[in-house]
């Protein structure tokens, strides 16, 4: 392995919380999350040198932690854009119009599939099913999703990036996550409260920016409150919105560098086929990667 | 239309409160003590008595996948897999009960891990739910610090935790015996059955892999009791199901219904119609992408649970609907499904691995009308070949979308044909 990778302190305590979540002698289950963790560290790609300390993290084979990193496409094995837009085209989104998504990115960006802008800001990527079809169509932006995607509102989007803000994630025209258009039709007795589209599309940003539960439930109580429309003016739901928004950027600078999703380049799918290739030749050492504790244990 | 009185995922859009606190304003972590005093066999019985069927696609009854777990420990321990890689193409339930109702489903994990002797539960989250996975772990948490779960579960003397393990883009790692690999840390390839994971599953032990929804409906089935789950529905089709409706219709939306509504009702009431009308309908997939689509005139009045679809030769799947009006490119539609698949092969069987990518490519002649009618006939021999002939149902899942277009579509595939030989451009060899 050539450069070395050497995961930070903090990472590094990140990276023995995860091994200490499966049974003992069985760490080689962290390989995924301290990949994750490695790729993060590193502007969103993993160098062979990360592969190689994981590998002696985990009491690895290299080839085993290789394998993984090729099998999965999450795993980024060359340099990425600092933003990564992965479009979601499989039949739901193509349905509600993601060749247009697509298109609206590659006039925004002057870049197709699988390539990285020439500044390295962003890589635009085609991935499969994102999960969230009801909302389509979904684009993933880094590690949040934007749904009911259309031409106009990619291209905002982008523009929004170009310029370093980020704006809310979630549903671009307002709807209340997976309930359809204009609210919900059950689930509307007293304990549901009607959602204007103000109040709504702030909940979305609450829902793709918030980790921490304390954070959430503090957000969470607002959103609460601004749904009530008798009590809250626009106005007021507009000032929180940009709170929001602003909370949003904050955590970006943090998360701008995050990996996400699927073949950015054609190298990486040949990589993926590679990695499948070497399944066949690659012998089964799989009891070495059991045999040892990590260091810490 | 189900009563709200009667439905689960009172969160299911996320307007109320996902905390701890907010889950126990809606019932959730009530009793739960009391359940699990009913003993396992107490628990395991419940659960078959309401005829819950697994949600991930496959409909294997719950209660009696559990109790293939075993009754003593021969000292290996026990493990409960929970499944959220929700990733089969149209289906998006999963994702709303995590980020929404979390408590519902860390409730349901505790109540079926004692019913299965299970000290330790994994969920596999899919990568690309970067956010409901730390809503997740920060209700697990919750959990943990109000003594939930933990070394005294609910004050039960029952020790119980929970971890998150999150994946990296690869739709296999679904299918329980890829979830196993990957949660072992290697590729998600299946595994030959048997061993099946009752007997040999996590590290070798007894595993039970279930869906997110399957598990997030126990702590209600054992509150109100098997009779109100079996009162739902129809007889071995029962209870509430999440229904993801996506494609042309007016409104799309997750909604939790009664089990065997029908089809048409399903799309009107909840999705707001078909886009033009029920009369501009061409075909729906109503189980997610693996199962095939049904044209219009069986759409009338199909009932939306297993056995129905079944005996129209498609299947609930996820019920994912995805529906099709007549503006679409069916041939095109599934041919995107086709690459789907192609590319979410993993490898490991010849059939798969060379089928898909075969499959795919004919498709996209297809969709051009770039072959000869006899290709129609090839396809479907092929499908044929790789269905059953594979270690996992991934290549099934590939073949049935195409058999589906066959079945109900043929005409289509031959008038392209036909217009191409007569006006298009000359066939081009691959």
């Amino acid at each position: 392995m050539s450069e070395v990778f050497e995961f930070t302190g903090e990472n590094l305590a990140q990276a023995k919380d995860f091994v200490a979540r499966y049974p003992e002698g069985r760490q080689r289950s962290a390989v995924m999350p301290l990949l994750d963790l490695a790729q993060r560290q590193n502007g969103g790609w993993l160098p062979d040198g990360a592969v190689g300390t994981i590998a002696e993290m985990l009491d690895m084979a290299p080839i085993r932690v290789l394998e993984v990193a090729t099998f999965y496409s999450m795993y980024k094995r060359s340099p990425v854009g600092k933003h990564q837009i992965n479009v979601c085209t499989t039949t739901p989104c193509w349905l509600r119009g993601s060749d247009e998504v697509v298109g609206a990115c590659r006039n925004a960006l002057g870049v197709g599939i699988g390539e990285t802008t020439r500044d390295g800001e962003f890589t635009l990527g085609e991935v499969e099913c994102l999960g969230a079809c009801v909302n389509a169509p979904v684009v993933q932006v880094d590690d949040d999703y934007y749904e009911d995607v259309d031409a106009r509102s990619m291209a905002d989007i982008i523009e929004a990036l170009k310029r370093g803000t980020r704006p809310p994630p979630g549903s671009q025209t307002g709807r209340q996550t997976s309930a359809p258009e204009g609210g919900p039709l059950t689930l509307t007795g007293e304990a549901a409260k009607p959602a204007g589209k103000k109040a709504s599309k702030k909940d979305d940003a609450v829902e793709g920016s918030e980790a921490e539960a304390s954070e959430a439930e503090a957000t969470d109580a607002e959103a609460g409150e601004a749904v009530e429309p008798e009590t809250v003016e626009t106005e007021a739901v507009e000032i929180e919105l940009e709170t929001e928004v602003e909370a949003v950027e904050t955590e970006t600078e943090a998360t701008e560098t995050e990996a996400t999703e699927t073949e950015a380049t054609e190298t990486e799918a040949t990589d993926l086929e590679a990695g499948e290739t070497e399944a066949v030749e690659a012998d089964d050492d799989e009891a070495a990667g059991d045999k040892l504790r990590p260091e810490k244990e | 239309m189900l009563a709200d009185k009667d439905r689960i995922f009172t969160n299911l859009y996320g307007l109320h409160d996902w905390t701890l606190a907010g889950a126990r304003t809606r019932g959730d972590w009530d009793g739960t003590k009391a359940i699990l005093a009913k003993g396992r066999d107490g628990i395991i019985d419940e659960i078959k008595a309401s005829s819950l069927r697994g949600r991930g696609g496959a409909g294997f009854p719950t209660g009696l996948k559990w109790s293939f777990m075993p009754k003593e420990s021969d000292g290996r321990p026990h493990y409960l897999l929970v499944n959220a890689d929700e990733g089969e193409p149209g289906t998006c339930k999963d994702r709303d009960i995590i980020r929404h109702d979390p408590h519902k489903l860390i409730e349901g994990c505790l109540i079926s891990g004692f019913a299965m002797a299970a000290e330790t539960g994994y969920i596999y989250i899919r990568g690309e739910f970067h956010d409901e996975a730390n809503r997740l772990e920060a209700a697990i948490q919750e959990a943990r610090d109000a003594g939930l779960i933990g070394k005294d579960s609910c004050g039960s003397g029952w020790k119980f935790d929970l971890h998150v393990h999150r994946g990296a883009g690869a739709y296999i790692c679904g299918e329980e015996t890829a979830l196993i690999e990957s949660l072992e840390g290697k590729k998600g390839q299946p595994r030959l059955k048997p061993p099946f994971p009752a007997a040999s599953g996590l590290y070798g032990c007894p595993s039970t892999v279930n869906n997110v929804e399957s598990i997030a409906v126990v702590p209600d089935i054992m509150r109100r009791g098997a009779s109100w789950f079996a009162g739902l529905g129809r007889e071995n089709n029962t209870g509430t199901k999440l229904f993801c409706i996506s494609g042309h219709v007016n409104k799309p939306c997750n909604v939790e219904e009664e089990m065997s509504i029908p089809l048409r009702e399903l799309i009107d009431k909840h999705a707001g119609g078909v886009r033009g009308g029920w009369d501009n309908l061409l075909a729906v997939i109503p189980g997610g992408s693996s199962v095939a689509c049904l044209p219009e005139t069986i759409c009338n009045d199909i009932l939306m649970d297993f056995d129905s679809l079944k005996d129209a030769q498609s299947g609930l799947g996820t019920a994912a609907v995805i529906v099709m009006d007549k503006s679409t490119d069916i041939v095109r539609a599934i041919t995107r499904l086709a690459k789907f698949y192609k590319h979410e092969s993993c490898g490991q069987c010849t059939p798969c691995r060379e089928g898909t990518g075969w499959m795919w490519r004919v498709m996209e002649r297809l969709s051009e009308g770039a072959a000869s009618i006899e290709e129609i006939d090839m396809l479907d021999e092929v499908t044929r070949q790789v269905e059953g002939h594979t270690i996992c149902a991934l290549g099934d899942a590939a073949a049935w979308p195409i058999q589906g277009l066959i079945r109900h579509f043929r005409p289509e595939l031959e008038r392209r044909i036909l217009d191409r030989q007569v006006s298009g451009p000359a066939v081009a060899a691959e």
